[in-house]
């Protein structure tokens, strides 16, 4: 599904990734974690397209095609999708009307028919309602006056509604209460498919409690310094990072 | 006279001359008549305003107007069937029409049967030709020392002029339409409404003409708000593309009444409103917004005095600017808020989006407060659209250009959403859509 090979990104001048290799399988839920700092937005801000990042090296490839010379749009409608670390807040654009533009505009990118607003209004229902997102809340603008761990929910509900290949999930536990958390991971994982990846940002295991993943890798200076299988994820809680902190 | 007379430039000795001709036969009783004459006089002394006048030092019209068009002459049978669909973006309203072509009223396109109890509709030239009492008004509102309403007073000769009586409130939108038709002329009209106390009354006003003529309008409106009385006023300013527009508001109101104004500009190849509202009495409401999006090389100019009077007045002002290519955007506004006009709540901001490196921005929003217990404040904001939100919603799958038409269109949309008829706000929104469209189909240098 994603291969990286021997990424390196810069941005204004400063290396931030520095030959990083990772993998995932369709259907695979990689986790990566590692220290404040050490890329992982960065990493997430790269796959999705964003401006300001020098490529400097190395390919992306999502199913065998590489998408770095994608604009962001373009990426989506292949099935990149970023749930982001701090959700933007878009005033004046109410949040259905950003649903309904962001479905049909990569409807029509992979030239499929665009939705009818009752087939729309029935979607959104029923994710909303899974998530307890509030159909007063889709009538604000993007995101503005939403709490925390709304915002988190928001970006679910967007995930879940553009259905993508790819889903990078930046630290989208933090910021979450008890409940919230099991609301979030449960539509993760109603989400999990055969030919759908994930890759999980966190800084805690907790969350891996909840979305259990089947790799988990260390980031330390810009690199994936050590992969494993869920029990890496214990013992990086019981032992902290001190023993990457020089591997990169 | 002496040797501190400036040279005059040729648009000002031809709109000499233009009044030399036009005076003898212009209509109004003798009253009218010293206005007028008084008018060009102070207009003759001064000359078109440039850019060492301090009002309008960012629009400067000897440069701008380079020459004056002919006056208009009334409309043929061809230019009558010409702008017969006149005011067509507002048929959804279900407003009165009343049509206005190179200037002069025109009853066969204008609605003016069936008139609700109390609305008197009648053209200005028939108020000036038969000294009708409400022709004495006119001119009571107009600032001292301005070139482009001493020009409109010198020339006036058609309008419309509006009277609700006290008390009745009209429901359905008055829709006066400006419409320009055939070769280059100078079509100047004047406009006066007053509405009684208690009354209310709704009222766009819709300016459109060919693109590629560059016909030069000079349009004024009087609009006197009694007590306890009820204005909205919309105006979508859409000229040709070569137009050159000037608009002045002259409107005074009185305790407890409500203005509500809303201007869409997207037209004209230089352009200027502007407003003097004169808040005469206590507990006064009114706002006055606006939103412009200008391209290629045009010019928009948006110049606002509102003076509080009275106490416990609230006045808003909020103007929003969208500017593309090497378009030039500029808003003055000035609040004064008199020595007893105490209690007064005024607030004024200017926000300027620009969309590329070649286009500018002038923002001058002044406060002169006189009080002591007041609440006043201004702001003035210029900016790109935000890289940071442009990029989110591309990340959802909605390409550059859509984003960055939506984040436009909830820039303006917010200034849009305020007009209380849902079928004028489709209509202005149906405009910002237009200029989006247009945008988009023009080659665009992104900065
Ligand atoms: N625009 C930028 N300009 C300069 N430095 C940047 C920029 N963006 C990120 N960095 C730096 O790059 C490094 C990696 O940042 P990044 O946000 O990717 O880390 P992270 O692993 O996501 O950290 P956290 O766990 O705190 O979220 C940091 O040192 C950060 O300061
Ligand atoms: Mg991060």
């Amino acid at each position: 599904m994603l291969e990286i090979r021997n990424l390196h990104a810069e941005v204004e001048d400063r290396k931030i990734l520095n030959g990083l290799n990772l993998t995932v399988s369709a259907g695979e839920v990689a986790a990566i974690m590692g220290p404040n700092g050490s890329g992982k937005s960065t990493l997430s801000y790269v796959l999705s397209g964003k401006p300001g990042y020098t490529i400097t090296d190395g390919e992306v490839l999502l199913n065998g095609e590489s998408i770095l010379d994608m604009p962001p749009d373009e990426r989506a409608a292949k099935g990149v999708f970023l749930a982001f670390q701090y959700p933007m807040e878009v005033p004046g654009v109410a949040t259905m009307t950003f649903l309904k533009t962001a479905m049909n505009a990569q409807r029509k990118h992979r030239g499929e028919p665009e939705l009818t607003t009752p087939d729309f209004m029935k979607l959104v229902k029923a994710e909303a309602d899974a998530l307890f997102i509030k159909q007063e809340m889709l009538r604000r603008p993007v995101n503005v006056g939403f709490s925390g761990g709304e915002k988190k929910r928001n970006e679910i509900l967007q995930m879940a509604l553009l259905q993508p290949k790819l889903a990078i999930l930046d630290e989208t536990d933090s910021g979450l209460d008890i409940d919230a958390l099991r609301i979030v991971s449960d539509g993760v994982n109603r989400l999990r498919r055969a030919d759908r990846a994930f890759i999980v940002i966190t800084h805690y295991q907790r969350l891996l409690n909840h979305i259990v993943p089947d790799s988990v890798h260390v980031m330390s200076k810009g690199r994936i310094v050590r992969s494993g299988g869920k029990e890496l994820a214990l013992e990086l809680e019981a032992n902290g990072y001190r023993d990457y902190q020089d591997a990169a | 006279m002496t040797d501190m007379t400036p040279i005059k430039t040729p648009a000002e000795q031809a709109l000499s001359r233009a009044f030399g001709l036009a005076a003898p036969t212009l209509p109004g009783d003798a009253g009218v008549k010293s206005l007028r004459e008084a008018a060009f006089g102070a207009f003759e002394t001064a000359g078109l305003p440039h850019r060492r006048v301090e009002d309008w030092k960012y629009t400067d019209l000897r440069v701008l107007m380079r020459e004056a068009k002919p006056l208009a002459a009334p409309p043929t049978a061809d230019d009558i069937a010409a702008a017969k669909d006149a005011g067509a973006a507002f048929a959804t309203a279900g407003a009165r029409r009343l049509v206005l072509v190179n200037g002069s009223f025109v009853a066969e396109l204008s609605e003016l049967a069936g008139l609700e109890e109390g609305l008197t509709i009648l053209p200005l030239a028939r108020v000036l030709g038969e000294g009708h009492p409400l022709s004495s008004r006119l001119g009571s509102l107009a600032p001292q020392g301005n070139a482009a309403v001493d020009l409109n007073t010198a020339f006036m000769a058609d309008g419309v002029v509006v009277h609700v009586a006290a008390g009745v409130k009209i429901e359905r939108p008055l829709l006066i339409v400006s419409r320009h038709v055939g070769a280059a002329t100078a079509d100047v009209t004047r406009s006066l409404v007053v509405v009684e106390d208690d009354a209310a009354l709704t009222l766009i006003e819709s300016f459109e003409g060919p693109d590629g003529v560059d016909y030069q309008t000079n349009s004024a409106l009087e609009l006197s708000i009694g007590r306890n009385a009820s204005v909205e006023l919309i105006r979508h300013q859409a000229e040709g593309e070569s137009a050159l527009h000037l608009h002045t508001l002259m409107a005074e109101a009185g305790a407890h009444a409500t203005l509500k104004g809303c201007t869409l500009t997207t037209g004209a190849a230089v352009s200027r409103q502007q407003a003097a509202l004169a808040l005469n009495g206590d507990h006064i409401v009114a706002a006055l917004r606006g939103t412009t999006l200008l391209r290629g090389r045009q010019h928009g100019d948006t110049t606002l005095l509102v003076e509080h009077k009275g106490t416990h007045c609230e006045s808003r002002e909020l103007f929003r600017t969208v500017l593309d290519g090497t378009a030039h955007g500029v808003f003055q506004g000035k609040i004064i808020v008199a020595a007893d006009a105490q209690k007064t709540d005024g607030r004024m901001a200017s926000n300027a989006l620009v969309l590329s490196d070649g286009a500018e921005m002038d923002n001058k929003p002044e406060l002169e407060i006189y009080a002591d217990d007041v609440q006043c404040g201004h702001g003035a904001t210029v900016g790109a659209l935000d890289e940071e939100l442009l990029f989110y919603l591309e990340a959802r799958g909605i390409p550059e250009a859509e984003a960055a038409a939506l984040l436009i269109q909830s820039f303006v949309g917010e200034i849009i959403d305020q007009v209380e008829n849902e079928a004028v706000r489709d209509a202005l929104m149906a405009g910002v859509m237009r200029w989006l469209a247009q945008r988009a189909g023009t080659p665009q240098a992104r900065g």
